[in-house]
């Protein structure tokens, strides 16, 4: 539950377009409204789906704003005038949008969360390929890497999640029908992304997540650890400490699937997680910067150590923060002239001998 | 996904194939509607599906319904054929009976049944709808129904632990999981104790949910599977967690079960054990190796014993079988050695590709 916003946030979670999420919002929309709610659409998404236009019938609607960007016009949720007509309750599709440039903020999540700070109740709908830390599962379950995605968290903040099911038998018949999209890109769509083995796994994902979201709330988190201070040794303290994960990023590609990998346990174990990058001189840390970044939008204390022994550092740092689990990608194997010396994961594993350390693997499909 | 050109399918597989096949050749397709608690909406989605249907020019008919009607079912009702129940009485109760050779003379299309989960008086054709159903099914009659949580038998007791009430009726999951399609309906709780009215647990319901959920998810990896042997599509993803403990005699035995036990809870995921057999082991390294497994067992994992043989390729051959998704290892980093002639251990994670490796020192490593 979120303590910091006034407003309430409701999300509808689909596992893929069609399911039937902005229905059903606005099936509950027309109920509120009927109840004498004072609710507006603050953006919504008709794709030329008749049921779903007719369900926005008698609600307001705020008009979106227009952006021109590179020579073209683009329209986006009018922010300042859904916070000037300050109504109860919004509806905004698509949270996991990005907008334009030229607007205020980069994307949708945060222009809600700007409605959410002025009291305004949000209802909102989103996808479960667009939730950060089912991206790798998601692209090795079917194959696409989604762009658009939003930290978990800004989905775990929600005051309520409701699971929007269809079966992918009645999914793949509403894209036959011409329901979802248009002929031409329906037959495109249901021999790629809507295959039938596509959507049983993005569903699958999709439950367990919701059934996951549900079992967080009901779970009060193991005791808190005390947080120490970066470089200060612990209280020593009693009882069995939650775990504590940190996550060792650089700037190699699969450090994102490493964040996520290691983020995602955390979250499942309830346990604190940190990242650690160490920068030595003759390494630029720019490609780090980017993990890093992304490491603090999913909420992970970042730590960046200047050392020429990242082996040393590593193991010195998780000593000192209490750590039970290191997470690291594969090294790069050493050329065969090498073969004596040790990789950076070989050494952080002999030196935290007390410690457990996971060893990521990238994943094929 | 592509496939694995070395792996020829196992027994299990080839089984799974053999019922998928058996499925396909069942005449009348079957969509389950589950819920997570009573008044969650299931049979008005039921119903609402069946109208829908009727007026794309599907035969449709209802076959059951269950208690009082709402308004809303009984303006979908209005417009439906219904084949009405035969009222029966046996000692002392009353039975509202299927009427199953009414429906076998009227061969609809469709058949909407509310209420799967239902015992049916002695002497009738089935003691249970769930079976009636079965038979439509076999005469080549689609059915659709609706059933909630508390009627699976496997979830009984773990609702009577949440709610503190057994319902009398019960369907078995297999049933479930043959189904062609299974639907969710889910529903904040909130909106259930306005509807009902009462102060109803929200606790509870919030649990009740959380095993719906779970179950359609067990149901839709099973479809999934089934989907993929049909297709002859070895399947190396699955959105569940599968958790492997590999054992030696002188792992950290306790704290890798514990640890994937934890991670398997917290996943609802699988847990694994396993140990490569080693022909010419000394007796007390073959009495903890022997303690440690009763230790897995006692844990709910699924223990394997695989035969001799080079211990990295029969743990990496089992895991891409198994469809592990994390492997737990003991490790002692005190020899440099270890690390000296390419480990055991070391080759494991050159290999591991669709895997993590989480590697837990030994205990007596100082």
């Amino acid at each position: 539950m979120s303590q910091n916003h006034k407003g309430r946030l409701k999300v509808y979670l689909g596992y893929a377009a069609g399911v039937g999420k902005t229905y059903r919002m606005l099936e509950e929309a027309q109920e509120m409204r009927r109840q004498g709610v004072d609710i507006v659409i603050a953006y919504f998404e008709p794709h030329a789906r008749p049921e779903t236009i007719a369900k926005t019938e008698g609600l307001e609607t705020i008009p979106r704003r227009v952006i021109s960007y590179a020579g073209s016009q683009f329209e986006e949720m009018d922010v300042d005038a859904v916070l000037r007509r300050k109504p109860a309750v919004a509806l905004v599709d698509e949270f996991a949008h990005t907008n334009v440039p030229g607007c205020d903020r980069t994307k949708r999540w945060q222009d809600v969360h700007t409605l959410l700070d002025a009291g305004i109740d949000v209802l909102t709908t989103v996808n479960v390929q667009h939730l950060e830390s089912l991206n790798d599962e998601v692209w090795k379950g079917t194959g696409v890497r989604v762009r658009e995605t939003v930290p978990d968290w800004v989905v775990d903040d929600a005051d309520e999640v409701v699971f929007v099911d269809l079966t992918p038998h009645a999914l793949r018949n509403r894209l036959e029908r011409g329901v979802v999209y248009k002929a031409e890109k329906a037959q495109q769509a249901m021999d790629n992304f809507f295959s039938e083995a596509n959507l049983n796994a993005l569903r699958e994902l999709a439950m367990r997540h919701a059934a996951h979201e549900l079992e967080e709330k009901l779970t009060p988190p193991p005791a808190a650890a005390i947080e120490p201070l970066p470089g200060e040794m612990p209280a020593p303290e009693k009882g069995p400490a939650r775990e504590r994960i940190l996550i060792c990023l650089t700037g190699r590609p699969s450090s994102a699937v490493l964040i996520r990998r290691g983020k995602r346990v955390a979250d499942y174990l309830q346990a604190d997680c940190l990242a650690i990058h160490v920068a030595n001189a003759a390494n630029s840390s720019e490609p780090a910067e980017r993990h890093l970044t992304f490491a603090r939008n999913l909420r992970i204390a970042t730590h960046v150590i200047q050392s020429d022994d990242a082996a040393g550092a590593i193991t010195t740092f998780a000593r000192a923060n209490r750590i039970t689990q290191i997470f690291v990608g594969r090294s790069r194997p050493l050329p065969w002239w090498q073969r004596f010396r040790e990789t950076t994961v070989q050494r952080v594993v002999r030196q935290s001998r007390d410690i457990r350390v996971t060893i990521v693997a990238e994943r094929r499909r | 996904m592509p496939q694995h050109p070395d792996r020829r399918p196992d027994p299990e597989e080839l089984l799974r194939r053999v019922q998928a096949e058996e499925r396909r050749q069942r005449l009348g397709r079957l969509k389950v509607f589950l819920g997570y608690a009573p008044r969650v909406g299931k049979s008005y989605r039921m119903f609402a599906e069946g109208r829908r249907r009727a007026e794309r020019g599907e035969d449709v008919v209802v076959g059951a319904v269950q208690g009082q009607a709402t308004p809303e079912i009984q303006e979908i009702l209005s417009r439906l054929e219904t084949i009405p129940p035969v009222i029966e009485r046996h000692a002392g109760r009353i039975y509202e009976v299927m009427d199953l050779a009414a429906i076998f003379r009227r061969h609809p299309g469709v058949c909407l049944i509310d209420g799967l989960a239902y015992d049916n008086p002695p002497g009738s054709r089935n003691p249970q709808r769930w079976q009636d159903v079965r038979d439509l099914l076999g005469r080549g009659i689609a059915v659709i129904t609706a059933v909630n949580l508390q009627h699976i038998r496997e979830k009984q007791t773990e609702v009577e632990r949440i709610t503190g009430k057994r319902a009398a009726y019960s369907v078995p999951e297999e049933f479930l999981l043959d189904a062609d399609e299974i639907e969710v309906v889910d529903a904040p709780p909130d909106a259930l104790i306005v509807r009902g009215g009462t102060a109803a647990d929200a606790r509870a319901l919030a649990e009740l949910r959380e095993m719906a959920l779970l179950l359609a998810a067990d149901v839709v990896e099973w479809q999934l599977q089934d989907y993929l042997d049909a297709h002859g599509i070895a399947a190396r993803w699955g959105a569940q967690e599968r958790l492997l403990v590999c054992l030696t005699p002188r792992s950290s035995a306790v704290e890798m079960l514990e640890s994937g036990h934890r991670n398997a809870l917290r996943f609802h995921g699988t847990l694994l054990a396993t140990y490569v057999e080693q022909p010419s082991l000394r007796p007390e390294d073959r009495a903890r190796l022997e303690s440690h497994l009763a230790l897995a067992r006692e844990m709910g994992a699924e223990v394997h014993c695989l035969p001799p043989g080079d211990f990295v390729e029969t743990i990496l051959a089992f895991a891409r079988e198994q469809r592990v998704t994390q492997i737990f290892l003991g490790h002692s980093g005190k020899e440099r050695t270890w690390w000296g002639g390419r480990s055991p251990v070391e080759r494991l994670i050159d290999a591991a590709e669709d895997f993590d490796v989480r590697l837990f020192p030994h205990k007596d490593a100082s």
